[in-house]
């Protein structure tokens, strides 16, 4: 792997193309049953069991204020580490891992709203499309302020 | 110094056994570097860094051994020590008869250890003659020494090259042939049993343990799946493997939970040296009480809190406990006291460090708060005496008046909280100026297991730990509706006579919208209706369920932090099939619907004074027995777990106390009239069999406490007088028109302790 390049965990969001560095992903895992928890924000989608071992799941769909996902279209589950132990991440579909150079890299365009704009890091145009990077600390941070 | 003695005699009663088996275990990974530096010395004689290892290994036996009092091992260790250190300062040089010395007290220091684990004593073997040989070999006459022993430093060449560096002089071996034939043999034998001590408990990764935990907990549910399957199977090969199966793993689920499991006790084992070490370095007098040592504790947390519960005991001792003569001034005792109390309450672990010395200077703290901007005048004015006490926790704030070598460099109490916080735990702080300080430290029961009911509500499972569980009440039909009355819209239902407020699970957590789509109101729909009793901190509250399924024992895992703030989950488990369900915070649920107040630790005490006050009834089934002739004593229910009767053949002695066997444990039994006393003519001598009430006494054990008669159980509503308060009972209260004593179960046990402890150690 050459210096200037990254590879990138991606997936689908209501069309969209997001990744985050591999580094920071544990597994993907496809849809767990997940156990509800009153009174938390929506952010919270549930808790999962995984291997024994309890984990938030985060919609980022809310995250991103994107609409729900229909009725019976069931996410998928990008489990990141962070400090405080693992975190699912809930998208609609995985895509595969991608190598970016860094020459592709471009930081978020102004004219998204304030509040996504701190979700993305920055964008990677690839042939064709564009790849969004998730900036996964602010995402759970958000998902605290909410929550608060 | 004679207050160092007596923590001395605490400090060598309660611990020394953890010590020396610390100490076993250290020194024989200590014996096992020495032999490798040894062999290795053999290669380069001249090698001083080895020649220092071995030296510093052997230093630290020593020490040790003087500090636990083997004297024998101490005395050969600081000869060896001696050469050694002359060796190592080139004083001396190694000649193959100092090797071999050498060598003789490793095997020496290696015989006694074992004899120390066997015995607990260093062993009657006569060692003067090494101590005279390694005295001997001190002094520089080096030349004759070399000339007197050239051809057996041949010899030692010889020995050397078959791997046998042990040469004729070492006096408990036998001859050489022998010696070169038994040692293959021989030699992991002998190994073995001495490292017997270093084999019972080896160091393990605690996140190998949480790893092993969730694998089990895994295995648990593919057992689970793998059950279902054989239901619907004939095979009756993989019934009868899938049987094994399940109890293989529940009997390994098991153990593994028990791995990371730890008393308490075995981080306060080293404060009464702790607090010897402060209080004599800050001139005061202390003694150290601990109760609860035997409170289990997840060994995570173990780990957390022993630095900040060490900095707490410091404290107390530096800025809490006066000087003596301050204390006189004030007519205390010269002996402040420090008092360790950890217990299990409300699926918490509760930790208690009360001092009884001056209490924190309000006035000074809110001052040096003031000055350090850490607050503003306004919010000083408006601050409780508790809020003002806790600000002692905010980062930069020390009030010591000096800043002392223990503490009081304003990095301690923030720090403090910081821990405990960071392990889920909360620390709150009470000081009455001139009574003393408490610090309680409240710890989530993480990773613990706990029973808990299962109770349904909006299609989801919730546990509730069974410590808060009172009982509960199932109202069928009719009764449902008829039954739950109102107060000012406030619903509540009678019981037993008092009104019980009622907390609708479904509606308190924003539920309700979803049911009523589902088509379920609130009781109005359903024909029946689940009020599982709880209590919060001496407050009473219905709540009412969906559904109540059994109760489970769960392993309670903490919630993410983004869950951490809402204080109705205590955290959540797993569950049989796989899924997660949440637990709920009694106390969290019950401030969440408003049925006790936010500051309730204060209300309860208030109330509880109020009642006492007032004489205000207090409603608990009791069992009643027969005490002496005429009198009348009760037992709180809740601590009883059976009724038994023994015949006097089954009672056996050990030491002076009375044991039965009981459910393949030795039973202790407590004999109440002994330990009590009549006050009354005794019972007639009855020829019958003992009748026993087993109470559930530390550690899962029973004791059994030897009544004259039971008579019955009731479930009164009683007025204690605590007037008559006395050793092993806690008041008096008419019940059934009559009067009748009280038992305090926890001080009847704890005057015969030391024999339940005895036994506790025997069995």
């Amino acid at each position: 792997m050459s210096m200037a390049s990254q590879q990138f965990c991606t997936f689908v969001l209501q069309d969209e193309f997001f990744g985050v560095p591999v580094q920071q992903v544990q597994e993907v895992i496809r849809y767990q049953e997940m156990t509800r928890v009153p009174l938390v924000s929506e952010t919270v989608a549930g808790l999962i069991n995984l291997r024994g071992q309890i984990v938030t799941a985060i919609d980022l769909r809310h995250c991103l204020r994107m609409p729900r996902r229909a009725a019976g279209q069931l996410p998928m589950n990008v489990v990141v580490r962070t400090a405080d132990g693992p975190v699912s991440l809930l998208v609609d579909e995985i895509g595969d891992v991608i190598e970016v150079s860094e020459d592709w890299y471009e930081s978020t365009p102004q004219n998204i709203s304030p509040k996504e704009k701190e979700m993305v890091e920055g964008v990677y145009k690839l042939d064709g499309r564009l790849l969004l990077v998730l900036n996964t600390k602010r995402a759970l941070d958000i998902q605290e302020a909410l929550t608060a | 110094m004679l207050k160092n003695a007596q923590i001395g005699v605490v400090f060598g009663m309660e611990n020394s056994d953890d010590i020396v088996q610390e100490f076993l275990v250290e020194s024989h990974e200590n014996l096992d570097r020495l032999d490798r530096d040894v062999v290795e010395l053999e290669k380069h004689p001249s090698d001083r860094e080895i020649l220092a290892s071995i030296f510093r290994t052997i230093h630290t036996i020593k020490g040790t051994s003087g500090f636990l009092g083997f004297r024998k091992l101490e005395a050969v260790t600081h000869v060896g020590e001696s050469l050694l250190a002359r060796l190592r300062d080139g004083q001396l040089s190694l000649t193959p008869e100092r090797t071999t010395a050498l060598l003789t007290m490793v095997d020496a220091v290696r015989q006694m250890l074992a004899q120390i684990q066997a015995t607990g004593q260093d062993g009657n073997a006569d060692h003067s003659q090494l101590v005279a040989e390694l005295t001997r070999l001190q002094q520089s006459g080096e030349q004759q020494a070399v000339a007197e022993e050239q051809p057996q430093a041949k010899e030692e060449t010889a020995a050397l090259e078959s791997n046998q560096p042990l040469s004729e002089e070492c006096p408990p071996r036998e001859t050489r042939a022998e010696e070169a034939s038994a040692s293959a043999g021989d030699a992991p034998a002998e190994d073995g049993h001495a490292r017997e001590a270093a084999r019972e408990s080896i160091r393990v990764d605690v996140t190998l343990l949480d790893k092993l935990m969730n694998l089990v907990g895994e295995l648990v549910l593919t057992r689970n799946q793998i059950l279902q399957f054989t239901r619907s199977t004939e095979e009756s090969n993989l019934v009868t493997t899938g049987q094994r199966l399940n109890l293989i793993a529940t009997e390994l689920q098991e153990s593994v939970m028990k791995t990371r499991m730890q008393p308490i006790g075995s981080i306060w084992g080293r404060f009464p040296r702790t607090v010897r070490d402060v209080a004599l370095a800050c001139g005061k007098q202390v003694r150290i009480e601990m109760e609860g040592q035997e409170t289990e504790l997840d060994k995570t947390l173990i780990e957390a809190i022993k630095d900040p519960m060490t900095h707490l005991v410091r404290n107390a001792v530096d800025h809490g406990i006066e000087a003596p003569e301050q204390r006189e001034a004030a007519g205390k005792g010269r002996e402040g006291l420090l008092k360790l109390r950890a217990y299990h309450e409300g699926g918490q672990v509760n930790i208690e460090i009360s001092d009884d010395g001056a209490g924190l200077n309000l006035g000074k703290v809110v001052e040096k708060a003031l000055q350090k901007g850490l607050i503003t005048a306004d919010q000083a004015a408006r601050l409780s005496d508790r809020e003002a006490a806790n600000l002692i926790f905010l980062p930069g704030l020390s009030t010591a008046e000096k800043v002392t070598n223990v503490s009081g460099r304003g990095v301690g109490m923030d720090v403090v909280r910081t821990n405990i916080e960071r392990i889920g735990g909360t620390v709150d702080l009470q000081s009455t100026p001139g009574k003393g300080t408490t610090v309680k430290v409240k710890i989530p029961l993480t990773l613990a297991i706990v029973p808990a009911l299962i109770v349904t509500s909006g299609g989801q499972r919730f546990a509730i730990p069974q410590v808060s569980l009172l009982e509960l009440v199932g109202l069928e039909g009719e009764e449902a509706r008829k039954r739950i009355e109102r107060v000012h819209g406030a619903p509540v239902y009678r019981l037993r006579g008092s009104l019980l407020p009622l907390v609708y699970l479904k509606r308190e957590l924003g539920q309700e919208k979803a049911c009523e789509q589902s088509g379920g109101g609130e009781h109005t729909l359903r024909n029946s209706l689940n009020i599982v009793v709880l209590q919060a901190d001496g407050q009473r509250f219905g709540l009412v369920v969906d559904e109540i399924s059994d109760s489970e024992e769960i392993v309670v895992k903490p919630l993410s932090k983004h869950l951490k703030h809402i204080n109705i989950y205590a955290g959540a488990a797993i569950m049989g099939d796989g899924k997660v369900a949440l637990i709920l915070d009694v106390l969290g649920l019950a401030q969440h619907a408003h049925v006790i107040e936010e500051g309730r630790e204060h209300a309860a005490v208030e109330a509880e004074a109020k009642q006492a006050q007032e004489g205000a009834g207090e409603r608990q089934p009791l069992l009643l027995f027969q005490h002496g002739a005429n009198g009348r004593m009760a037992i709180d229910l809740g601590a009883v777990a059976r009724l038994e009767e023994f015949s006097a053949e089954a009672i056996e002695i050990a030491g002076d106390q009375e044991m039965v066997q009981y459910r393949g444990q030795i039973m202790p039994l407590v004999r109440l009239a002994d330990t009590l006393g009549t006050r009354h003519a005794p019972a007639a001598a009855s020829e019958g069999p003992l009748q026993v009430v087993v109470v559930r006494a530390a550690e899962g054990r029973n004791v059994g406490l030897v009544v004259d008669r039971i008579l019955d159980i009731v479930d009164e509503t009683y007025a204690l007088d605590r007037q008559t308060a006395r050793h092993g009972v806690l008041g008096s209260a008419v019940i059934q028109r009559r009067v009748t004593d009280i038992v305090d179960v926890g001080g009847v046990i704890g005057s015969s302790r030391s024999g339940v402890a005895s036994a506790a150690v025997g069995g």
